[in-house]
């Protein structure tokens, strides 16, 4: 389980998004996770996402776990408040969910929905606050409530936004509150993951908590310049568009690209693995986590793997 | 009078912090920088969504409110140390039911310290 993982830390560990649903069945959902879910640890249950509604964060979980795969749970601030977010977080364990991640949340503007009204009647710390505390046993207005287990309480920073200095210290802020998971946001500035990094190691939050940096596999540079002009929080440096942009295969150096982001970051003190979020579909996933040797096909307890080594990479 | 004092604290406050009367001040944990004029209003830290030139994510001609807070904790002259350190605090929820209420009166009856049963705040 997730939980083990990030207690023990027997390797690195690998996440993935889970694609969002419009329409379609749970059978649909298994196709189309099918060539992500053998090779990462848990998905990511997405909460409306970039402030678009899709199949919910607690249906898509569910369906997760029917199919076999470990769900994390995401719930965001916008779109509800912190009686609806107990309500869903208590719905889920209802049916055995205890992965519960926190997100402050897109605003509505990001969305194609802008006129709506944005909720955030709690910030991303205090709803981690509140989610161990319902894994403590209480609501937050101190009623009992029953989980079915231990809950794995994760949160997300932004290693690469600014106030730069600040970000290792929200991180800490967090675990802090409760969370022992960390998802990063999609970086593309190696420096400042180090830089990040560095700090949490240095206060103390990347050995209490499993920081996971994230990538993004993307076929082509007009994604990324989308990811840089129109994704909150991520900015893509011209340099690396050229890059992909001028490659003789394109598709080709997109993938090289998030090898080696994903490789300087498996290299970096603190790491405890690696968040993938994949608009490919072409079995990327599984290239990545063979080539970088991380993640469940790579697990020392299941099968021999030789030496496992990243800064070798790319 | 009760009603009398919210309308002198939003007269002296609106003018200089853009107050939004949230009845349970902390201004001075924030370096003087009002949470509720974030757009999310956020009270413990900036979102993910800051961008490169260290404006807000849904406001781009406004400065982050985080980002001026974290910098004017650690600069603002005359500020005392304990309130700096604060900036780092986790800040409980915002008690919707003290919108347009005294922070005044209720950080001197020590209402404004409430918190639900259930809030454990950190851990550690
Ligand atoms: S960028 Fe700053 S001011 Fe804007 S919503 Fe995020 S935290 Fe609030």
């Amino acid at each position: 389980m997730l939980r083990d993982l990030v207690r023990d830390r027997p390797r690195m560990i690998v996440t993935a998004e889970c694609p969002s649903m419009d329409g379609g069945s749970v059978a649909d959902l298994g196709e189309r996770i099918a060539r992500i879910a053998p090779y990462v640890d848990a998905m990511n249950a997405t909460d409306n996402p970039a402030a678009h509604a899709h199949a919910s964060n607690l249906a898509t979980a569910i369906a997760l776990a029917q199919l076999g795969v470990e769900p994390l749970m995401q719930l965001v601030c916008r779109d509800k408040n912190r009686i609806a977010l107990q309500a869903d977080v208590a719905g889920a364990a209802l049916f055995g969910i205890t992965n519960f991640c926190a997100l402050t949340g897109d605003d509505v503007t990001a969305g194609d929905e802008p006129e709506a009204r944005r909720v955030f009647d709690l910030d991303g710390p205090q709803l981690v606050s509140v989610l161990a505390g319902m894994g403590r046993g209480t609501y937050l207005s101190g009623r009992t409530f029953h989980p079915p287990g231990e809950f794995l309480v994760a949160a997300v920073e932004n290693p690469a936004a600014p106030p730069l200095d600040y970000r290792a210290e929200r991180a800490r802020l967090k675990v802090d509150a409760g969370a022992s998971l960390l998802q990063l946001q999609i970086c593309y500035l190696p420096d400042r993951l180090a830089d990040f990094m560095a700090a949490t190691v240095r206060n103390g939050a990347a050995a209490r908590a499993a920081i996971l940096p994230s990538v993004c596999l993307t076929r082509n540079a007009r994604a990324l310049t989308f990811m840089d002009e129109k994704v909150p929080g991520i900015h893509v440096p011209a340099a690396t568009i050229a890059r992909v942009a001028g490659a003789a295969d394109p598709a080709e150096e997109a993938f090289v690209l998030v090898r080696e982001l994903a490789a300087h970051a498996l290299s970096l003190p603190g790491v405890a693995g690696l968040h993938i979020t994949d608009f490919r579909h072409d079995g990327s996933v599984e290239r990545l986590v063979r080539e970088l040797r991380i993640g469940p096909v790579h697990d020392p307890s299941i099968a021999a793997t030789g030496e496992m080594t990243y800064a070798h990479h790319g | 009078m009760p009603g009398l004092l919210p309308l002198v604290e939003h007269a002296v406050k609106k003018p200089v912090w853009d107050c939004r009367m949230c009845g349970q001040c902390v201004l001075h944990s924030t370096g003087m920088t009002c949470p509720m004029t974030c757009p999310k209003t956020l009270r413990n830290g900036p979102c993910g969504g800051v961008r490169e030139d260290g404006h807000c994510e849904v406001k781009p001609e406004m400065r982050c409110v985080w980002v001026k807070a974290h910098h004017r904790a650690a600069t603002l002259p005359l500020l005392p140390a304990s309130w700096r350190a604060e900036v780092g605090h986790l800040r409980p929820p915002v008690d919707n039911s003290l919108q347009g209420t005294s922070s005044w009166r209720n950080l001197v009856t020590g209402r404004d310290r409430v918190t639900p049963a259930g809030w454990q705040g950190v851990e550690h």
